[in-house]
């Protein structure tokens, strides 16, 4: 059964994740034991070029980048979707290649209707 | 010891032979747990310290070679100072940083805060591991290895975006959002390009890959699918790493630093740790995906210069073409002005997003014909 779970090379997945883990912690807690530590008001305010501080910075963004989200998950989703497709090719022959490019052909139309509709022009 | 001396003897003949056999370090563990369950043990620890030795490595050469690039293109000389030609001055900066003070903002959300940098460090260490640097060292070898590049890599965006959110700074959370967009949106058309390698390979291991290209390496094979998906992945992943032509995240000019403006001390050099080593990850897979990995360069039909190439050893030739594709990511920090981010964005949807796709359907044409450079019979 190890040999099992060692071959699916989850194991030492795991492993690294914990040793790299543990490397990056040593790193920090070394440099907050060594590093000075002295606070002051103005020290611990955001960094604003000198000026003082009269807002917050957790305020509402533009919503375009909220569209290049929404954009990147839709076509991200798609070529995820396209990687099993990728791999079995060869054996799909012209049915896989017709019907994967009707699918790419309606991404495309959504792809130009987003470009007319100036979602990414970033004005 | 048996397996040890085996695994000396066949590395050996493989070097002469040009025969190797791919094995990853987790499966040559898994291969011996049952009978010598402490030699598999050593194996994972051995692997595990090459790894960490090898990250300190990669960081600190590239932070260095950086800095000598950058110093020759502009006619200086870079450092110089600390050991030979500034050899230490790494280890000074690192020591330096060791000491300095690790401040956290008054006003920021602390524990996001702390954590970013280690999100975006642990990210890009675990991509590493996946990187085929030589046929006998290769730490994990998942047989979805492009998923797991791409899935993996993509969590360091995360980190950027906690970060910069975290800090409570007007000039981190615009570089932040501009950073997400940016990364996002790039990385839809890495992962095409990824895709036509996965397409003419027929399959995502990236052991498998490097060894579908023993007749040839894809970028020469594929006509012009491979050369275009090349060049959209280097574009992408420029893009993707917040390096020069591509850097407004992190403007010096007009965003201070970016998403790190507030960090300070080890977290920030875990940053600019990351950003280095993300810069090994991607010129790796790029040489391991388009140019062939540790396979030699071969030209048919001369045997005489093929047993010359075949004679260096394939972790000189991941070094060579993983390094070359560096050198080539620092030159263009010297060459090309930073771009406008209506430009940036324009560039990836209205350009890269459709050349990708039409290269993708031009691939698929390819296969479905055959008329890609097959294997030529011996």
């Amino acid at each position: 059964m190890i040999e099992s779970i060692l071959d699916n090379n989850l194991i030492t997945f795991l492993i690294l994740l914990v040793s790299v883990g543990a490397l990056v912690g040593l790193f920090i807690g070394l440099s907050v034991f060594l590093g000075p530590k002295r606070t002051s008001k103005v020290k611990d305010s955001p960094f604003e070029c000198g000026w003082i501080v009269t807002t917050d910075a957790w305020r509402p963004f533009p919503i375009k980048y909220y569209l290049v989200a929404i954009l990147f998950i839709i076509f991200d989703v798609e070529v995820a979707f396209l990687y099993p497709w990728a791999v079995s090719f060869g054996n799909l022959g012209m049915a896989g290649f017709i019907s994967m490019m009707v699918f790419l052909a309606i991404l495309f139309v959504g792809l130009y209707y987003a470009i007319k509709k100036r979602v990414l022009d970033w004005r | 010891m048996t397996a040890f001396s085996s695994f000396l003897f066949n590395y050996l003949n493989g070097v002469t032979a040009n025969v190797y056999e791919p094995v990853s370090v987790a499966t040559r563990a898994a291969e011996v747990w049952a009978h010598e369950p402490w030699l598999a043990i050593g194996w994972l620890a051995l692997g595990m310290a090459v790894m960490l030795g090898f990250l300190v490595v990669i960081g600190m050469g590239l932070i260095y070679g950086e800095r000598k690039i950058a110093g020759h293109f502009q006619c200086r000389l870079g450092p110089m100072r600390v050991g030979w030609h500034g050899l230490l001055q790494v280890i000074a900066d690192t020591l330096k940083l060791l000491v300095k003070e690790d401040v956290v903002p008054a006003k920021a959300d602390k524990v996001l805060h702390v954590l970013a940098p280690v999100l975006a460090i642990m990210a890009t260490l675990l991509a590493l591991a996946i990187v085929p640097a030589t046929p006998w060292f290769q730490l994990i070898d998942v047989n979805i290895g492009v998923i797991y590049v791409t899935a993996v890599g993509s969590i360091g965006v995360l980190g950027v975006l906690i970060g910069g959110w975290s800090s409570n700074n007007k000039w981190s959370l615009l570089g932040a959002m501009r950073a997400g967009a940016q990364i996002i949106s790039y990385e839809v058309s890495a992962t095409l390009a990824l895709l036509i390698i996965v397409l003419f390979a027929g399959s995502l291991q990236l052991s498998t890959i490097v060894e579908s290209q023993a007749d040839g390496w894809w970028i020469w094979r594929s006509h012009l699918a491979g050369i275009v998906a090349f060049f959209t992945f280097l574009i992408a992943s420029t893009a993707e790493l917040n390096r020069t032509p591509f850097d407004l995240p992190e403007g010096e000019s007009e965003l201070t630093a970016g998403f790190h403006t507030e960090y300070s001390g080890m977290r920030f050099a875990f940053f600019f740790l990351a950003e280095f080593i993300n810069m090994f990850v991607a010129s790796a897979i790029a040489a391991t995906l388009f140019l062939g990995g540790w396979m030699p360069f071969q030209i048919a039909g001369l045997d005489g210069f093929n047993a010359v190439m075949q004679a260096i050893p394939p972790g000189v030739w991941f070094a060579v073409k993983t390094g070359g594709l560096i050198f080539l990511l620092m030159w263009f920090r010297w060459t090309f002005p930073r771009l406008r981010i209506d430009q940036l964005m324009g560039l990836e949807w209205k350009f890269l997003l459709p050349v990708g796709f039409v290269n993708l359907l031009f691939a698929a044409v390819l296969i479905l014909m055959g008329w890609y450079f097959a294997p030529i019979p011996a």
